[in-house]
């Protein structure tokens, strides 16, 4: 099916409806109730959870298939975001012309880097990547302003020429749209107590995220992803064989480059705005922690962990410490206190601390991320089943 | 001229911080092998070590001065520190204000404690893992130590002053010849190139003159062999990260007087670090020294108004295009070890 395996297709299938229904899945608690700041179904985030999804695909079919660290990956989603937003600005508000534009050049970017950093590997290749991102970063800040916009960064305006785009009347302002629909546009529905958000812009990132899913699946079972992870595994092996691993590393990190475009490209399609902190190494070392925390070098693995962590960034950080005294209410005055003081270290603010605490576990004990918790979660059910299946057949026999 | 040697200093300045941290680093990789993300995360908790002590020595009683009054008649409130009231007001005084040097007495045993620590109980369990997963490791701990820090003393950075007698500028430029208030530059930057040009040479000595140091550099060549001539070499690398681990420890400590410490600069450093590391070499502690310096001369000359005439954005970039410029055309790096991580 799509020239899939069966297993590979139930997967595929498994993402569509996660993300075709990801709006109600992930509210489930009503408007009125108290748990619902966990829900995590309103456009703004949904939005970010396919689009660094797309992202940490992208990494990892660098990182998960060669074996490449690289931590320079946000420049290329930074520029991916200048190409959209100048596409936006000239030409015309349809995301289209922008998000293709955006691929395009990333794409070129990152065969000049990549033709460049892929000479060396190991630690080097990291910092060469991490030199390249820094760059661009440092000059997006200062020499390139006139076209980057500095410290301000870039946002559609009023008087730029949209030479494709109707006149705008008096009071209306530039909003990003596809043919006519726009990215902000939603439908409300109202169940009982329960609100769900169906957000145009949202299944338009959810699409391409679908497309660069599908497209990461054919990667993985080629030819091609298969000679990627030989890179992985042994490259010297490679090249006493007389194989030149260049093209096929060069052609994989120009591909994640390429993902990481069309996410800066959705983004800005998404908020019509850019800034240099895009491309700043901490943004790079968060796709890293994405993929790794997902699972490097499987197929789920990195959109969930973009999805876990961006919604520990926008869950965790929204419990501060009033929340938290209504939480411990019940309990006698000192002990909340100590526990509001203990649990205040790991929500609002310093949220990273609980991501940089989860991410050293998972890389201890769960090298495979959050796939491979899953999946030994898995077999100790199965066993259980077993177990349980044999307790009521002992019992059966009893009678 | 006299521009060129105010980024000289300046640039010797920044190159003894960067030389510190770099040092450090490649003595953890010389040793354990173990590419250490969590460096400048140490680096930050010497500079916060020093925060600390400058907090806790000036902690004050608050007593009624009777001789004076406040604008109601009252017996004014006056704030003196604990350490006025034990060693008298001269000595609290100098207690006070001297208080970053001295917290270098409680940031090293700190530093040993954490150093060994962090090596015992994690680092320990990665040295048969892939480099990739040390790096991510460390990352994340670097994040953790980061966090806590900012838990506790705030986003913002904390400013620190250096003891008085350090607070103005040496006018250098009069003691080689030229003519005064040319070359005007602070005390303590002068003190801390000083202070970091002796940790240096003493890690050097260490290494080179003593027994213990000879065994590590021999272990650093061939882990394996001195194992098995019966030196328990485990430990002496422990011993050596703790070391690395000081040294990083007391460079953030002093570094507080000239950079107000946060949360985040331990991350700033390290990311320029490792460029300085791998520029130098891979192993190499000369390398990682001499890096350090150049690079961070060469930051300060690019930054020049002459050389961003002519280059704009020069002085942004300079280090990272070094650092692309050496990869490629030096793959060991200047002075990198043969065999050492050269693919």
């Amino acid at each position: 099916m799509l020239g899939l395996k069966f297993s590979d297709f139930a997967l595929f299938m498994l993402v569509v409806l996660c993300v075709a229904l990801a709006p109600i899945l992930l509210n489930p608690f009503p408007a009125s109730s108290e748990l619902a700041q966990f829900n995590a179904g309103y456009p703004d985030l949904l939005q970010r959870f396919v689009i660094f999804g797309v992202f940490a695909v992208g990494f990892n079919i660098l990182f998960g298939l060669t074996g490449y660290l690289s931590f320079g990956h946000a420049a290329f989603l930074g520029i991916g975001s200048y190409a959209a937003i100048w596409m936006m600005k000239l030409l015309t508000m349809n995301v289209i012309p922008a998000i293709i534009l955006s691929v395009i050049v990333a794409g070129v970017f990152s065969l000049l880097v990549g033709y460049i950093s892929l000479r060396r590997s190991g630690i080097y290749f990291s910092i060469l990547t991490l030199a390249f991102a820094e760059m661009s970063y440092a000059l997006a800040y200062s020499v390139l302003t006139p076209i980057t916009g500095g410290e301000t960064g870039l946002q559609p305006k009023l008087s730029d020429p949209r030479i494709l785009d109707a006149e705008l009347s008096a009071g209306e302002s530039p909003a990003a749209n596809l043919f006519g629909i726009g990215m902000r546009d939603s439908y409300i529905v109202n169940f009982g107590d329960w609100v769900f958000t169906f957000n145009a812009g949202y299944y338009i990132a959810g699409l391409f995220l679908l497309v660069a899913f599908y497209l990461s699946i054919r990667i993985f079972r080629s030819p091609f992803g298969t000679m990627l992870r030989a890179v992985k595994s042994n490259q010297n092996r490679m090249s006493y064989t007389g194989l030149n691993t260049k093209p096929y590393t060069l052609a994989a990190f120009v591909i994640s480059g390429m993902y990481a475009g069309l996410a800066g490209g959705l983004l800005v399609a998404m908020d019509s705005q850019v800034g240099p902190e895009r491309m700043f190494w901490t943004a790079s070392g968060e796709v890293v922690l994405m993929t790794i925390l997902g699972g490097a070098g499987t197929l789920i693995g990195p959109v969930l962990g973009a999805g876990a962590i961006k919604y520990m960034e926008n869950i965790l950080s929204k419990i501060n410490e009033t929340v938290l005294k209504g939480w411990f209410e019940f309990l006698p005055d000192a002990a909340s206190e100590w526990v509001v003081l203990f649990l205040n270290m790991f929500t609002g603010k310093s949220w990273h601390l609980t991501l940089g605490l989860i991410f050293m576990l998972v890389v201890i004990f769960l090298p495979g991320g959050l796939v491979e918790g899953g999946q030994r979660i898995a077999r100790l059910f199965g066993i259980g089943k077993k177990r349980n299946q044999t307790v009521e057949s002992d019992s059966a026999a009893s009678k | 001229m006299e521009a060129i040697i105010l980024q000289i200093l300046d640039g010797l300045n920044k190159g003894s911080a960067y030389a510190l941290i770099a040092l450090g680093l490649t003595l953890i990789f010389g040793t354990l092998g173990v590419v250490n993300f969590a460096h400048g995360a140490l680096f930050m908790i010497g500079a916060f070590c020093a925060v600390t002590i400058s907090r806790v020595l000036s902690i004050s009683q608050i007593v009624l001065d009777e001789t004076r009054t406040d604008f109601l008649g009252k017996p004014l409130q006056v704030k003196v520190p604990y350490v006025d009231q034990w060693f008298g007001p001269e000595m609290g005084q100098l207690i006070v204000d001297w208080s970053v040097p001295i917290s270098l007495l409680v940031t090293i045993p700190i530093m040993i404690i954490i150093g060994i620590t962090m090596e015992r109980g994690l680092i320990k369990h990665f040295y048969k893992r892939p480099h990739a997963d040390q790096i991510l490791v460390t990352f994340g701990l670097a994040i953790v130590l980061g966090e806590v820090i900012k838990y506790f003393y705030g986003a913002n950075p904390v400013p620190t002053p250096a003891p008085s007698a350090f607070v103005g500028s040496l006018d250098v430029g009069v003691l080689i010849g030229l003519d005064p208030f040319t070359v005007v530059y602070p005390y303590w930057r002068l003190i801390y190139f000083g202070f970091a040009a002796i940790i240096i040479t003493a890690v050097f000595a260490f290494l080179q003159f003593t027994t213990f140091g000879m065994v590590v550099r021999a272990g650093m060549q061939d882990r394996e062999t001195v194992g098995l001539l019966g030196i328990n070499i485990d430990r002496k690398f422990t011993i050596m990260f703790a070391i690395a681990a000081c040294v990083a420890g007391v460079a953030g400590a002093m570094y507080a007087p000239i950079n107000a410490p946060n949360y985040n600069m331990g991350m700033d450093f390290l990311v320029l670090s490792f460029v300085v590391v791998v520029v130098g070499g891979m192993g190499s502690l000369g390398g990682a020294v001499l890096s350090g310096f150049l690079l961070g001369i060469l930051q300060s000359l690019a930054s020049m108004t002459e050389v961003i005439d002519i280059a704009p954005g020069i002085n942004q970039v300079i280090i990272y295009l070094v650092a692309i410029i050496v990869l490629l055309t030096r793959p060991r790096g200047l002075m990198g070890r043969r065999g050492v991580m050269e693919d």
